[in-house]
């Protein structure tokens, strides 16, 4: 039943009662409360990507300057960075594969390498930070600086409270879960590749 | 049916209230009677809303009230009038934005002639620059402020020499002639506000803002900031004098030149401007640590 | 992450103390009934704010603890609070929570752990908020709009600290409103009953569930902004800050745009009075409907309202922005979007006079409530008129009609429906029965009081008065008269403000000494009226989880025996 004719049901007549059981087909709520959080952190990161473009000058007729940015280079580290990710991902994708089969052990194994492979990211992120800080890209030099620093730890933030989730899904040997972690996975790499794909291009 | 009264004598005591209230528009001094029309046809549709609506309520808490054997009527919906009444209430809008939309579509042309005036502010008070005889307003920015140019003004653009500063006087304005007032702000958000005017607009800092308008009345005003700004908010005034073009002329004859300023500063004080204008890009990467301002935090808060 | 299905009684928490029954609850009419107290005394701080402010206001000068600091520091928490820690907390956190699982027939929140943990990350955020009064220097004065630069720099009160808890507090409110709006809007989409289509579900449903995915895409802009803010405050970047003047300094920062702000805080900011409007105008439809007998008037297009309201108040935020400097050929657009909103609201009210019309009108202390609210909103929603319509605004705008638009609109609306939905819902949620006659007194005290606040602000507003003024002091244009008007606002303000106690007595006396109630005391038709126990038990529904075979809107429906069939009545 599509989502218009639902919208547009005469509740009250007594032609509405054959529609009375539409909940077997429902998807899990793990997944529903997954997809409405993505569109949550996609708003945000949006909204930070449109920040990002106005601060740069993008809009200098809407009166937002832009004269003092000075982009940060982008160094081989953010390549490697986000190849791991890409890693950790396919990892995850293995592991719920492996789940729908109900192999067990590949799951574990395949999850564990995913998990490992995104604290893996994570250390990369801060060696990269470690690398900016060392060259002399502080925070507070510049704009662009603060937009990559700002951009980066809200992702790892989102990182870290996936490893969190993994490891929990991990002990509890919870099939169920695996699928829904490697969901995440895909969704934080595809924001990663997004912002690194601003991040390089500006 | 307390309530029913009750509502009704608010309809009725609210357009009273409206009638005889000693509170309404100050008498405008500017061009600006196209938003006062807007306001005024906005005021009648609402308010013939606002009474149909109400008095429709009132009669219906009367005339339905709950009584024994009464019962409510069973209809879930009736397309016809709900399209009816949407089709209604989109022409009342539009009826309304209509003539807003035309004033602001003036508001923010400004015309070719208009004459420049520019108006500075700071924590808490107003200042003024003239663009003298050349009609253009020199280079400024607060990264020039020193304590003898504390209108910021580039002191090498040649334009800004015959500008002409009025750092603690009133505004003044010739009657008749249409101004741009261009608005820029030292430090926080300010709003230039005269209520005889009606026009008002933020000053931003880092940016320039500007409105425009014809004085229409002679008299004094006063300038108000309408944009919180800190403890001095409600203190931050000023005073607008508008006035025939003659007598303005002679005012601004004894008004001071960024020039007479340059040329009467002492050595060092002419130095402290040039440092700044020759520092392009002044303090930003040159000064900036990882966290400056937390120690500063920490040090105030102490 | 089970679903909670029809026969399904297993993913039940259940609790086995008294500490995790009441305190570390993970049940949803418990954890709603956390909330609403924790928003109310939080609101009360709000209220007792607004005393002072009108202290201030009506006797300037009679009270020189009140300096212009402290004027200030009160206006931005009172503002700050009675949005955010009152009106979307009770509202979301509060009937949200309660109401949703009941009127869908749920026994739970899907993710009640989550839930938990949003109602004390709420807790901590109110917590957070708090200390901004002891930290030195105060909460922050910058107005409840934190406008930088002035909200981080000097010539700002709290500008160190308060500004500091308030930005952290803030954060913490919108992780918090996120587990619980995720939620709400998964619960709608989960965890209905059999039968429970979704044009079966009561308006108060519809109105919770639109404004939750609203605050879900409006609220990261809050988070990012204060996010943000809180860099320029304390790592000193200039993501807002552009080089200024400060103490005679010259700062550091450089290029930031105080614009970009604004247009975050409004993408958030608009959305926000309608997260707080919907669910009062859900609410307010079925107490009408109850109330009056009546089916509620063109349900289907009262959902599209809704909707329609919720997706069109993201393409509206700049009207807030006409006067800030941006570039004023968006007013136009924003102007239009504005307006073009004013079309569905309008509907709203249509329909909730075509409820009353031809009804059974019982005029209970709940209805008076709902009655209220239809006069106040159509007053504060046509002075809306006048603010998004650009030309206008801009008069008016920064002052006292801008202050009596959004208090009638958003403040005393809002107020009004919930003052109403305890009435209503109060005997279900306690089993107890309130004080009729103490209930009549607050609710006349309070519909005129706020009415004698806020009529004549508009007409200061029209005057140019402006808001955020500590004292008026000597300008040519404020007449004489404008004092004894602020003086009569404050007496007004100081009785509606006194007759609150009214309503605590009888809430409070009644918890205890109130009469049993009836499990269905208004004769209503939905879900939740229709649980076993009263108060609801853990679980809800017993052993058997309802079937629903009609709309929430039965009433007199004629040839039916009594004036309301439930919505669990099988069709014949």
């Amino acid at each position: 039943m599509s989502i218009l004719a639902r919208l547009t049901e005469k509740s009250w007549d007594a032609s509405s009662d054959s529609e009375i059981d539409n909940r077997p087909d429902r998807p899990s709520a793990g997944a529903v409360g997954l997809i409405v959080y993505f569109a949550v952190a996609m708003v945000m990161f949006s909204l930070l990507t449109a920040a990002y473009l106005m601060r740069m000058g993008l809009h200098a007729a809407m009166g937002h300057s832009g004269e003092d940015w000075v982009p940060m280079p982008d160094p081989p580290l953010l390549w490697i960075n986000s190849a791991i990710l890409i890693g950790s991902s396919l990892a995850w994708e293995v592991a719920r594969r492996a789940a729908m089969r109900d192999e067990r052990r590949q799951a574990a194994q395949a999850s564990f390498a995913g998990a490992a492979l995104g604290l893996g990211f994570l250390v990369g992120q801060w060696l990269l930070w470690r690398h900016y800080q060392a060259a002399g890209y502080y925070l507070s030099a510049n704009p662009a600086n603060a937009f990559f620093y700002l951009l980066t730890a809200l992702h790892g933030c989102h990182i870290i409270g996936g490893l969190v989730a993994a490891g929990r899904a991990l002990v509890a040997r919870n099939l169920r879960h695996t699928g829904l972690c490697a969901l995440y996975w895909h969704f934080l790499l595809l924001v990663w590749l997004l912002l690194a794909g601003l991040l390089v291009s500006t | 049916m307390p309530i029913a009264i009750a509502i009704a004598l608010l309809v009725f005591g609210s357009v009273a209230f409206h009638l005889f209230s000693p509170w309404w528009r100050t008498p405008l001094a500017s061009n600006w009677s196209s938003i006062d029309s807007a306001l005024d046809v906005t005021l009648w549709i609402c308010a013939a809303a606002f009474v149909l609506l109400n008095l429709f309520l009132a009669w219906v808490l009367i005339r339905y009230r709950h009584r024994a054997g009464h019962r409510a009527h069973y209809e879930p919906e009736n397309s016809s009038l709900e399209k009816r009444l949407t089709i209604w209430t989109a022409i009342a809008v539009a009826g309304l934005l209509a003539p807003g939309l035309v004033a602001w579509a003036k508001y923010v042309s400004v015309p070719q002639e208009a004459a420049i005036v520019e108006a500075v502010g700071q924590q808490w008070q107003w200042a003024f620059r003239y663009p003298g005889p050349d009609g253009v307003l020199g280079a400024a920015a607060v990264k020039y402020v020193t304590p003898d140019n504390v209108l910021g003004l580039d002191p090498l653009d040649p334009f800004g020499r015959d500008d002409l500063l009025v750092e603690a006087g009133d505004l003044h304005l010739p009657i008749g002639k249409p101004v741009k007032m261009v608005l820029r702000s030292k430090d926080v958000l300010h709003d230039f506000y005269v209520p005889e005017f009606r026009a008002k607009m933020d000053l931003v800092p880092g940016i320039v803002t500007y409105f425009w308008m014809t004085p229409t009345k002679t008299g004094t005003f006063d300038i108000l900031c309408a944009e919180l700004c800190g403890t001095g908010h409600h203190e931050m005034r000023g005073k607008v004098v508008v006035e025939s073009p003659k007598a303005f002329a002679n005012w601004q004859a004894q008004q001071v030149s960024f020039g007479q300023i340059l040329a009467d500063a002492p050595p060092a004080a002419l130095s402290a401007m040039l440092v700044r204008a020759s520092a392009c890009s002044v303090p930003g990467q040159a000064i900036a640590t990882a966290f400056p301002t937390a120690n500063d935090i920490i040090r105030s808060a102490r | 992450m089970a679903t909670t299905l029809a026969d399904d009684l297993r993913p039940l928490h259940h609790p086995h103390s008294w500490v995790t029954r009441y305190v570390w609850s993970q049940d949803h009419k418990v954890i709603a009934i956390q909330y609403s107290c924790t928003a109310i005394s939080i609101g009360l701080v709000a209220l007792v704010l607004s005393a002072l402010m009108r202290l201030q206001l009506g006797f300037p000068g009679s009270f020189p603890a009140i300096q212009p600091d402290n004027y200030l520091q009160f206006v931005s928490m009172h503002g700050m609070i009675m949005v955010v820690y009152l009106l979307t907390a009770l509202l979301l956190g509060g009937f949200g929570n309660y109401l949703i699982p009941l009127m869908i027939g749920a026994r739970d929140m899907v993710f009640p752990f989550v839930n938990m943990l949003s109602y004390w990350l709420y807790l901590l955020s109110v917590i957070v908020l708090v200390t901004g009064f002891f930290v030195p220097g105060g909460p922050t004065g910058a107005g409840w709009t934190l406008y930088p630069p002035q909200a981080i720099s000097e010539g700002t009160p709290g500008h160190q600290w308060g500004i500091v808890t308030m930005l952290v507090s803030l954060a913490i409110f919108v992780v918090a409103f996120t587990m619980g709006g995720l939620n709400y809007v998964t619960t709608v989409l989960q965890a209905r009953t059999k039968g429970m289509t979704l044009m079966r579900m009561p308006l108060s449903v519809w109105g919770i569930f639109t404004a939750s995915v609203m605050g879900l895409l409006a609220f990261p802009a809050l988070f990012v902004a204060a996010i943000m803010m809180l860099f320029d405050h304390l790592a000193g970047t200039s993501f807002f800050m552009p080089t200024m003047q400060s103490m005679g300094r010259i700062t550091p920062t450089e290029g930031g745009s105080p614009l970009l702000f604004q247009h975050l805080f409004w993408f958030f900011g608009h959305p926000e009075v309608y997260i707080v409007a919907l669910p009062a105008f859900g609410i307010v439809s079925d107490l009408i409907s109850v109330h009056a007998r009546r089916n509620i008037f063109g349900y289907r297009m009262m959902v599209w309202a809704i909707v329609i309201i919720g997706a069109l108040s993201f393409v509206v935020w700049a009207h807030h922005m006409y006067v800030s400097g941006m570039n004023p050929y968006f007013g136009f657009f924003f102007a239009t979007s504005t307006l073009v909103i004013a079309v569905p609201t309008a509907i709203k009210v249509y329909n909730w006079l075509l409820t009353l019309w031809r009804g059974d009108i019982h005029l209970r202390v709940p209805m008076l409530f709902a009655i209220a609210f239809i006069f106040t909103f159509i007053h504060g929603g046509l002075s809306g008129l006048f603010l998004g319509n650009v030309s206008v605004d801009v008069p008016l705008s920064d002052t006292f009609f801008v202050v009596a638009h959004f208090h009638m609109v958003m403040g005393v609306s809002p107020v009004l429906v919930i003052f109403g939905a305890i009435y209503h819902w109060y005997p279900k949620i306690f089993g107890r029965m309130w004080n009729e006659t103490l209930g009549k007194l607050h609710f006349w005290i309070t519909f005129l009081g706020v009415y004698a606040i806020f009529l004549p602000m508009h007409y200061l507003g029209i005057l140019g008065v402006p808001r955020r003024y500590y004292a008026l002091g000597e300008t040519a244009f404020i007449p004489q008269s404008v004092h004894l008007a602020n003086e009569w606002i404050s007496i007004a303000a100081l009785i509606v403000f006194a007759a609150q106690g009214l309503f605590f007595i009888n809430m409070i006396w009644s918890l205890f000494r109130g009469p049993k109630a009836d499990p269905n005391p208004w004769g209503a038709a939905s879900l939740e009226w229709l649980t076993p126990d009263t108060p609801p038990a853990h679980g809800n529904w017993g052993a058997k989880l309802p079937v629903v075979y009609r709309w929430a809107y039965d009433y007199s429906v004629p040839g039916a025996p009594r004036d309301f069939i439930p919505q669990t009545e099988p069709r014949a």
